[in-house]
């Protein structure tokens, strides 16, 4: 249905905003990359524009730190309508390697409604325009969740309640009943 | 002198030719030594959590279900691809492959779960056992991050305490 909409709405050409919330600036030198001739994106109508007034799509790049939190959820609120998110970046998809830093809030998601990731520390400038593709509908995405068994087991449910401290170990008193 | 360097202008231009990059049409070649996410083989995995242990960005998590079955889970959402667990696997279970096209609409697209089956020592019943005094001590009794939640708990004992050890903060916004 998003993906739809996406093609309804944004149809002709996505204006974006990029917005740096504490990022190392690696990120933004891989969109700054994707605008230059090499990876010409004005060619498919993308655009950057350097007012959140003006743009359809919010480019994220960094996690959300304690003092830009609320500046970003003003630049997101200060968007038109039909708006999406793009968390760039393992910073901004899941909080970055110093995610349990004092003055890291965690990833974008927590303040904004993330539509997109793309992952990479900092993911390549073909990454960020397969994901725009992504999101135009106009190739799929290609990853997906990865299960493996190496035996078929019955999984027990677990609970901490059920863990009991015996001397130095930690018990499960659940075992006997698998 | 203006209208002379407008014209030098269009010269080195039209010099250059066309640089654009056929990329959406036709792949790039990668660099050389390019790391793009790691992928884990569970036939070869031994679940000696030596990739949780030496993550940076502490996206593996290691959970004993029960005496037989270690959970390993890649959640891969704030993976940096550093190839330091790639490096650490004994038995070569993890290669970082040259796939960098991950772009997602879910955060869960990205994971990779291994359920192992694990022998047990027959003398103090327990799946794996630190090589050094100070491992002995981090890892005493099972391992149990916090699946649910996809948070890393540096000690079993810190699941019998209400208060986690490593936690997300938590402040309001207006």
């Amino acid at each position: 249905m998003l993906k739809n909409l996406c093609q309804k709405m944004f149809g002709r050409s996505l204006w974006v905003y990029h917005a740096n919330s504490g990022g190392c600036n690696g990120c933004d030198i891989e969109v700054l990359n994707v605008l230059t001739p090499y990876y010409d994106v004005e060619r498919f109508g993308i655009k950057l524009v350097g007012s959140p007034r003006h743009a359809d799509v919010m480019l994220c790049q960094g996690p959300a730190m304690r003092s830009t939190a609320l500046a970003l959820k003003r630049a997101y609120e200060a968007m038109p309508a039909p708006k999406l998110v793009f968390a760039i970046g393992s910073c901004a998809c899941g909080g970055g390697i110093w995610f349990d830093s004092y003055s890291v809030l965690g990833p974008v998601e927590k303040i904004l409604p993330v539509n997109y990731y793309i992952p990479g520390c900092p993911p390549r400038p073909e990454a960020i325009i397969y994901g725009v593709a992504v999101a135009l509908g106009l190739v799929d995405k290609k990853t997906a969740p990865v299960e493996f068994k190496q035996i078929e087991f019955p999984i027990p449910q677990y609970h901490p309640r059920d863990l009991r401290r015996d001397h130095d170990m930690v018990v499960y008193e659940k075992l006997e009943k698998v | 002198m203006s209208v002379l360097s407008k014209l030098e202008e269009t010269f080195l231009c039209l010099k250059a030719g066309r640089v654009t990059l056929p990329y959406p049409a036709q792949a790039q070649p990668l660099p050389e030594n390019f790391r793009g996410r790691p992928i884990f083989d569970a036939a070869k995995c031994v679940g000696c959590a030596g990739c949780a242990n030496n993550c940076p960005a502490r996206e593996i998590l290691v959970f004993d279900v029960c005496q037989e079955v270690r959970i390993l889970q890649y959640l891969g959402r704030r993976c940096t691809y550093c190839g330091r667990c790639a490096d650490v696997c004994p038995e070569k279970a993890i290669t970082m492959s040259l796939e960098f096209e991950n772009a997602t609409n879910k955060i869960g697209d990205l994971g990779q779960k291994l359920e192992l089956f694990m022998s047990t020592c027959q003398r103090c019943g327990r799946c794996f056992k630190g090589a050094a005094v100070l491992d002995e001590l981090k890892m005493k009794g099972y391992r149990s991050d916090d699946l649910q939640s996809e948070r890393w708990i540096y000690r079993s004992q810190a699941f019998l305490e209400s208060e986690p050890v490593v936690d997300d903060i938590k402040i309001e916004l207006d």
